[in-house]
């Protein structure tokens, strides 16, 4: 296969604070340096994008030396932490800006789809806008009007075809804009997270055309997305992006699995994050949730078909007596929807104890799907007072154990839960 | 690019790939760091042009949306301005209109140098104002300058009617008007007032990129800048010294060329003509070449 884009060693170098006037004197300085025919005085400096660090130089390195090549045809993912510099890149390789050092080098038509539905007018109906947002992501006028009957089709809006959409829901527009791009014949589609919006059976058609796009058209795709099922589904190779350097690229499993260890690299168990919307009256509070084998080694992640324990803290605001505490767990899907929901009153266990202490709960066999999951808690004093409700207390990462004894994972991006069977035949 | 070209390449790549692994490829796209001074993209940009058409399209159409009188408000706007500047300049202030009626003397001005204005005016903002959509989309950026100035001339020529009807009306009820052969210099004239516009919007909206400083000069230096250009006087009217300086401004020679032509008072000069050419060639091209630069990183400072 040829290559159909080819990134060397790209860098991208931003400046931290305001543009104002202090900015200025290194403007000359650096205009002072170029008439001269001298280097960039500022382009040896700078410092790791780690954004949780101080800042120690004027400037950062969004992207540091990026070496990529992807093959015509090929559909690659690209993961990474919020501010990695994932969508840096999209927009170098879209030519929104230039890199600072580099080069990126591409065969065919490059469309980018940073955001659906770009340049749309409000005041103007759906069709005009077809072709405006068709036309801005480099369409031409002919190939539109050959498409629109299969554009509108694709979004469903034959009624509203000439109502101006700011009478349209935010959804209806994201329809449309998606619509007109899916129809784009590009080379090389790049994508970055548009699949956010919309409603379910829209997401599974958009997710489908970027399928066909890819294995029937021959197109070379570019996916960013913090969904993991969807990369998983899409693209069979994945690169990993971490403070601005490629980490890791290669098969989409393997690369997936080592973004979600070192996402959850936490030796002592995680403190439930202090921007977790909790409610309750307080009494007690969970601080801290582990995650323990049969032996009570403390995990980062848990393999599935073992046995596994989660370990609250909970913290007591006063020194006081519970008679009879109940707490809960749940595990929620990237959708929101729940897996399992677990409560020590379904057993009739209820705990009493004074001040602080840590609660168990033991889970036999887990059965849950390789996967990332988000966990809720719940603590109350019977049915009488609700102590503490957490909704996003901890992340649980699942690898892939040996459920069903045979070293088959199920279908994990199918369904969560793993059940165990035997079968017979007559 | 063409369709067929596409496919004509993909085709071509396969077999011929093995042979080329390690030859010099063929890229379709090279982005660099900075691209030459001078390397602007003509050809894209003329791939482009179903873009301009549809900026233009939007410009026109979503003005007077939701309006009852709809393109007849383009009308309003220089019939108010005439009026008032027949009471305020010539019935208070009686300035000289050449011996031309004040309607046709103030019109003609008014319109012309409303062109330029708003060419200006709107292209100069073209970075900032539509830094969202830029900052999502890749195409030539010098489409939105362009389409700004051919919407203008839509504009523009609408507003012309209203003054060619005036002119008409005035040609066949007085004698005060004399137009001669000037009169077909206009089409000219216009695409040197675009030109300028243009260039000078583009510098301007490459320059408050990063600093915005200069934006606040534009608002009042486009209206400072009528009065040294003569739209409510004549040049007749000035000292040698006044226009010996005015002379430089190559707006003025555009107005009273135009002034001539239709209306037969006005100073005439295929010099100041030359040098009204020369000084948009080298606006325009400097506007380019600065634009060409700033759009490859602006979305980092705007």
């Amino acid at each position: 296969m040829s290559v159909a884009i080819k990134l060397e060693n790209i860098s991208k170098q931003y400046r931290l604070g305001q543009v104002g006037t202090g900015t200025i004197s290194h403007d000359l300085n650096r205009w002072w340096h170029r008439v001269r025919g001298k280097e960039d005085p500022y382009s040896q400096v700078g410092q790791i994008n780690r954004r949780d660090q101080a800042a120690e130089s004027e400037y950062v390195w969004a992207l540091k030396d990026i070496n990529l090549e992807v093959e015509q045809g090929e559909v690659l993912g690209i993961i990474g932490a919020n501010g990695a510099g994932k969508s840096t890149l999209l927009k170098l390789i879209s030519r929104i800006t230039s890199p600072t050092t580099g080069a990126i080098k591409a065969k065919g038509r490059i469309a980018s789809l940073l955001e659906v539905g770009t340049g749309m007018h409000p005041e103007m109906t759906a069709r005009e806008n077809i072709y405006l947002n068709g036309s801005i992501l480099g369409m031409r006028r002919h190939e539109i009007s050959r498409k629109l009957d299969e554009i509108i089709d694709f979004a469903g809006c034959q009624m509203y075809l000439d109502t101006p959409i700011k009478r349209f829901s935010s959804g209806m527009r994201v329809r449309l804009g998606f619509a007109v791009a899916a129809f784009l014949d590009p080379e090389i589609l790049i994508v970055d997270e548009v699949l956010a919006v919309g409603d379910a059976e829209f997401q599974k058609r958009a997710i489908g055309k970027m399928q066909e796009v890819s294995q029937g058209g021959g197109r070379t795709v570019l996916f960013v997305s913090h969904n993991m099922a969807s990369i998983r589904q899409l693209c069979p190779q994945c690169c990993w992006i971490h403070n601005g350097q490629l980490i890791d690229q290669g098969d989409t499993e393997e690369t997936l699995a080592n973004y979600i260890q070192s996402t959850l690299r936490l030796p002592t168990g995680a403190n439930v994050p202090s921007t977790a919307s909790r409610s309750g009256t307080g009494r007690l509070r969970i601080r801290r949730i582990r995650f323990e084998n049969a032996d009570g080694d403390t995990l980062t992640t848990v393999q599935n078909g073992t046995d596994v324990t989660i370990a609250m803290d909970c913290e007591a605001a006063a020194d006081e007596h519970f008679t009879s505490v109940v707490a809960s767990l749940a595990l929620l899907d990237d959708h929101d929807n729940y897996i399992w929901l677990v409560r020590s009153s379904f057993t009739r266990e209820y705990f009493s104890f004074t001040g602080s202490t840590t609660i168990r709960c033991h889970i036999h066999d887990l059965n849950v799907a390789q996967g990332t999951y988000r966990g809720v808690t719940f603590l109350s004093e019977r049915d009488n007072e609700i102590l503490d409700n957490v909704r996003n207390a901890f992340t649980l990462t699942v690898v892939s154990g040996d459920f069903f004894g045979t070293g088959d994972q199920g279908l994990p991006t199918r369904c969560k839960t793993l059940t165990r069977s035997t079968w017979t035949h007559s | 690019m063409n369709e067929a070209i596409t496919i004509d390449s993909t085709v071509a790549e396969i077999p011929a790939q093995s042979a080329n692994e390690h030859a010099d490829e063929h890229w379709d796209l090279v982005i660099q760091p900075k691209r030459h001074l001078l390397d602007i993209n003509f050809k894209e940009l003329w791939d482009y042009r179903d873009l301009l058409y549809m900026f233009v399209h939007r410009d026109i159409v979503t003005v007077y949306k939701q309006t009852i009188l709809g393109p007849i408000w383009f009308f309003v706007q220089p019939i108010m301005t005439t009026i008032i500047y027949l009471f305020v300049f010539g019935t208070i202030a009686k300035i000289s209109t050449d011996g031309i009626p004040g309607i046709l003397f103030y019109l003609s001005g008014i319109v012309m140098w409303n062109y330029f204005a708003e060419s200006f005016n709107r292209t100069s903002s073209t970075f900032v104002g539509n830094a969202g959509i830029f900052g999502k989309v890749y195409f030539p950026r010098l489409i939105v300058p362009l389409s700004l100035v051919a919407s203008g001339l839509i504009k523009f020529l609408i507003q012309f009617t209203l003054f060619l009807a005036a002119f008409v009306y005035y040609l066949n009820t007085t004698d005060a008007i004399h137009p001669n052969a000037w009169l077909l210099a206009t089409p000219y004239l216009i695409l040197l007032m675009a030109g300028l516009g243009l260039g000078f919007g583009i510098i301007f909206s490459s320059l408050t990129t990063k600093y915005r400083d200069l934006t606040f000069l534009i608002q009042f230096g486009v209206q400072l800048a009528m009065y040294a250009t003569p739209i409510i006087y004549p040049m007749s009217i000035l000292g040698p010294r006044a226009r010996a300086i005015l002379w430089w401004n190559p707006i003025a020679h555009l107005i009273e060329t135009m002034k001539y032509g239709f209306l037969g008072a006005g100073d005439v000069s295929v010099a100041g003509l030359a040098y009204a050419t020369l000084f948009t060639v080298i606006v325009l091209g400097a506007g380019i070449v600065i634009f060409n630069r700033t759009e490859q990183s602006f979305m980092d400072t705007v």
